[in-house]
């Protein structure tokens, strides 16, 4: 656990220092709440994600309008205003509650495909570094073309072939992210299944499935974790993209890539249609960005 | 003032955000010109702390909060940058335990050499090119012209640390720092390497700091020695005087504590040091060791600061100890003796290798590069019996830890057999065995770290086996636990601590637990102490050997301490280049010994004495690639005995100088003792 990290002077070597780098990894959910208070940009990250997440679900009592009302009223001076406090859309739509419900949807989402993502992955990639051989190059080498394919094409082919729904969004987006997952946890499996404690496991006659899954996947925690948070980063810029080509969730339910797309031509008339929505996509990004930062600061700093 | 470096009272403080700590404590020592000082001390006790402290280097978050260090009669504490930067270097350099981090291996050995002399003032890039050849040679590196424009990658690790030490030695500092300079090198490099920095010491009078864990290496460099404890200086003096009468009782227990190669396998035990370091003992204002100390007086030891007290009439020898008379009327802890065990009587054997051969086949196939064949092991026969320790010894890449592997079912041999309670070991992997002998049969791994895993409490370390090996039920198995935990002297409720929590020798004494759990009849110890401190150690020894007598095991002890062996087996292989080239009785193999390789080895096993007489034979040169093994005998290339052409040509035959007992070598066996 000591690993030397010192830049010398003169042709001196490195000085010890001791890291605590697989602490976390031991520690778990406490190293998450840990790394939530001890990182500032963690606690930063895990408090615009808190404030979505609230917004996500009391969506139903804190919009003061059904998001899809029209107000023709509003037509005519859609900026903010009293009864519209982030104003109205081009089609007199409050703002402010299609917001709130598309923080649901994209909470919903994100997370759910992300998950999926991360449960394909890390099987793959359990099997994959331990089993080595023919097993570990086929799944690299298909997860490597599917790398190498262009995404938003991928994205484009599977829903306009069969049709724009939560469901394909989240099966298109876990197919996609999958191979990166696997990846890292197949570089932890390779070099955990060397360890001495997986050689005693096997010596005591544990089960292929009890190594994989309980002596080797619990020290993928840390990096896994941290690779989670990224990825819902970008899974919400993925779903924006998806809105904003058009082939996001169908209309009228409120999407914030629906959002822009909807309003762009109005920029210069109308800025606030667009830039609020763009501005919350944003803010939920950097928000997971910057707690899968914090956390990776957390659990290999000093 | 005439010393090279000099601590005044030295404090070191380590602060973070969460806490602060003292690592050293009130530490005084001065170095002349020429001298060489060893500082000696379990792991964790500001030896290193002390030596960065020494170069103004360390590490962020540490700082000298009380006292001087005057380097050349300079405070460290009152000198720029500048002048720093051209003092480490110029004056004082440093030699760090693994060579491979202090070299960059990107860079040629020649580049890296001629950067010092071009960093400290020297012009002309061809006479820094002329020194670094001539320094090559001063290290005894062979061809020095060719080794400029080597890469570290190229070099082996007693070749690395050669280059390491001739990089340090560049710019002809007054004070060369040596770090554990030869941990995890083999014994007869370690031997190579001590020799060289007497030599060099002698031959260009650099004053040396030598820090290690090793009283035996710091017997054999030093002319004084200081022994640290949790970070506080408590005994030094001349190394003759703290070697022959130590005053301080964590002195006297550290080398009470050390497996002795003139002792035999007499059957006594060793002594450890009772205890173990606690942060709260760091903190004490009196005594920090009295805790662990059996002489210990609350009145005397624990009211304030100890000073430094004279130990004897020797000038110089000073002890930090209230005590100093109880201590030394009391007579030197003696271990007890073991309960009396038919060491004679005809045990039955358990586990009968025969011819066992190991070869990986190397490249070829999708990766390319050509085919070939490495032999690991060629043709090893032995046998352990029950309720007896066999241990393997030999250098690194001997063949030792494959031959674990090979019994343990974590490879498949190629060849020959090794019959264990009615199966063939060599041609069945582990996850083929049945459960039963899987039980039999289990190991105890070399490294803390990696033995337990840091993602599951004890409790699932012990109570996994206990449930797979004996099928006991949940509640069952946790009960066994708690049993199992008291067997090698760990409360039971360290079952729910996490292993970061535990020392290096409370994870070996899982891992003991761990592989006892099942009741095995054979234990495959994979140099289970190579990584603790001596005081650990010991306990450790100790407990295997206890454990041994309760359960009547086959003990596989793999090691490369001879001393450990000596102390610990009943029988010997010597292994070299996957060969057994020596084989029997413990006593027969030590004494005298017969093959020149066993010989070798006894002679660069370091002694805790400095009166011990300095090593005839010194091995050189490297061992041959297993890919392209000797044609002869594999020893050829460097014996010092070797007879002419006979040896590079033709096997050796096996010999029997004496019952029971095997040697492979071309000489007589009259001539084989020398």
């Amino acid at each position: 656990m000591t690993e030397t990290d010192r830049a010398a002077p003169e042709g001196l070597a490195v000085a010890p220092v001791r890291r605590t780098g697989r602490a976390f990894a031991a520690r778990g959910a406490k190293g998450l709440k840990a790394a939530l208070t001890a990182s500032p940009i963690a606690t930063l990250g895990g408090a615009i994600i808190l404030f979505w997440a609230i917004c996500a679900v009391l969506a139903p009592w804190l919009a003061p309008y059904p998001p899809n009302q029209l107000d023709p009223m509003a037509l005519v001076d859609p900026f903010p205003s009293a009864q519209h406090w982030l104003g109205t859309d081009q089609l007199g739509r409050d703002i402010l509650s299609r917001l709130l419900w598309g923080a649901r949807t994209v909470l919903t989402v994100a997370p759910v495909a992300v998950l999926a993502a991360a449960v394909v992955g890390t099987l793959l990639g359990l099997v994959s570094g331990y089993r080595g051989g023919v097993v570990d190059a086929l799944v690299m080498r298909v997860g490597d073309v599917m790398l190498a394919f262009p995404q938003i094409i991928l994205y484009l082919i599977v829903i306009t072939k069969f049709g724009a729904s939560a469901l394909n969004i989240v099966l298109v987006i876990a197919v996609t992210k999958a191979p990166i997952i696997a990846r890292i946890v197949r570089a932890v499996t390779l070099d955990v299944r060397n360890r001495d404690y997986v050689a005693a496991a096997r010596m005591r006659g544990e089960s292929t499935l009890h190594i994989l899954l309980v002596e080797i996947l619990p020290n993928a925690r840390g990096p896994l974790i941290v690779d989670i948070f990224l990825r819902l980063g970008y899974t919400t810029i993925a779903i924006g993209v998806l809105g904003f080509l058009g082939i996001g969730l169908p209309p009228p339910d409120p999407d914030w890539g629906g959002m822009i797309k909807e309003s762009y031509g109005l920029l210069f008339v109308y800025p606030h249609m667009t830039l609020i929505p763009a501005v919350a996509v944003s803010s939920l990004v950097v928000g997971f960005n910057f707690l899968a930062t914090g956390i990776r600061e957390a659990s290999f700093d000093v | 003032m005439s010393d090279v470096l000099r601590m005044e009272n030295v404090g070191i403080d380590y602060a973070n955000r969460r806490t602060r700590m003292r690592i050293v404590d009130d530490v005084s020592l001065s170095i002349g010109p020429g001298e060489a000082l060893g500082l000696v001390g379990e792991s964790g006790c500001g030896k290193s702390t002390l030596a960065l402290a020494a170069l103004s280097y360390l590490p962020r978050g540490m700082r000298v909060s009380s006292g001087r260090v005057l380097f050349d009669g300079r405070d460290l504490a009152t000198l720029d940058d500048a002048a720093l930067r051209s003092l480490r270097g110029n004056r004082v350099a440093m030699v760090y335990q693994d060579p491979m981090s202090s070299l960059n291996p990107v860079v040629t050995i020649g580049r890296q050499l001629v950067e010092v002399p071009m960093l400290h003032g020297e012009r002309s890039a061809a006479a820094a090119r002329d020194r670094a050849i001539a320094m090559l040679a001063e290290v005894r590196l062979p061809d020095p012209e060719r080794m400029m424009s080597r890469y570290p990658h190229e070099l082996s690790g007693g070749q690395q640390q050669r280059v390491v030490i001739a990089m340090a030695l560049m710019a002809e500092p007054a004070l060369l720092i040596l770090d554990e300079p030869t941990t995890g090198l083999d014994v007869t490099i370690e031997a190579a390497i001590l020799d060289l920095v007497r030599e060099l010491r002698r031959k260009f009078g650099t004053a040396i700091l030598f820090i290690s864990h090793n009283l035996g290496t710091v017997a054999r460099i030093c002319d004084r020695i200081g022994v640290l404890y949790a970070g506080r200086l408590v005994e030094t003096g001349d190394i003759r005087a703290v070697f022959g009468a130590p005053a301080h009782p964590y002195t006297r227990g550290l080398l009470a504590a050390l497996p002795r190669l003139e002792a035999g396998r007499g059957g006594a035990r060793l002594t450890p040091v009772a205890g173990t370091l606690t942060a709260a003992d760091r903190a004490r204002v009196g005594c920090a060791f009295s805790p662990r100390c059996s002489h210990a007086l609350p009145a005397a030891c624990d009211a304030g600061p100890v000073p430094m007290l004279p130990a004897d009439a020797e000038p110089g020898h000073v002890a930090r100890c209230a005590r100093l008379e109880a201590v030394r009327d009391s007579r030197p802890a003696t271990p007890a003796a073991e309960a009396t065990r038919g060491r004679d009587e005809d045990s039955p054997v358990l586990l009968d290798v025969r011819d066992l051969s190991m070869v990986y086949a190397i490249g070829g196939g999708l990766s390319g590069g050509p085919r070939a064949e490495l032999r690991a092991l060629s043709d090893v026969s032995l046998a352990a019996d029950a309720g007896r320790t066999l241990a393997v010894v030999g250098e690194s890449g001997s063949g030792k830890s494959t031959l674990a592997k090979l019994l343990s079912g974590l490879v498949t041999a190629s060849e020959g057999q090794a019959l264990f309670a009615g199966a063939d070991l060599a041609a069945l992997p582990v996850d083929e065995r049945p459960a039963d002998l899987k039980r039999r049969l289990q190991m105890v791994f070399q490294n803390p770290d990696s033995t337990l895993n840091p993602s599951h409490s004890i409790e699932h370390a012990v109570v996994r086996p206990l449930r797979l090996l004996r099928g006991l039920g949940r509640a069952q198995a946790k009960e066994a636990a708690a049993r199992l935990l008291e067997r090698v002297r760990l409360p039971a409720d360290m079952l729910r601590r996490m292993p970061h929590q535990l020392s290096g020798g409370q994870r070996q004494r899982v891992a003991l637990a761990r592989a006892f759990a099942g009741d095995p009849q054979l234990v495959i110890a994979d140099e289970p102490t190579s990584a603790l401190d001596v005081s650990v150690q010991a306990a450790i020894v100790n407990l295997l050997a206890e454990l041994q007598d309760a359960s009547g095991i086959a003990l596989l002890l793999i090691s490369h301490d001879l001393a450990l062996v000596r102390h610990m087996a009943d029988r010997v292989a010597v292994l070299y280049l996957g060969r057994i080239v020596e084989y029997g009785p413990a006593d027969l193999v030590f004494a005298p010994p017969w093959h020149p390789y066993t010989k070798a080895l006894l002679a660069a096993a370091p002694r805790p004495d400095p009166d011990a007489p300095e090593p005839e034979v010194i091995l050189g040169g490297v061992m041959p690639s297993p890919l392209d093994p000797p044609k002869g005998c594999v020893f050829a290339s460097r014996c010092p005995r070797r007879i002419g052409p006979v040896c590079d040509t033709t096997p050796p035959p096996v010999r029997h100088p004496a019952p029971g007992l095997t040697v492979a070598c071309h000489l007589e066996i009259a001539d084989l003792p020398s």
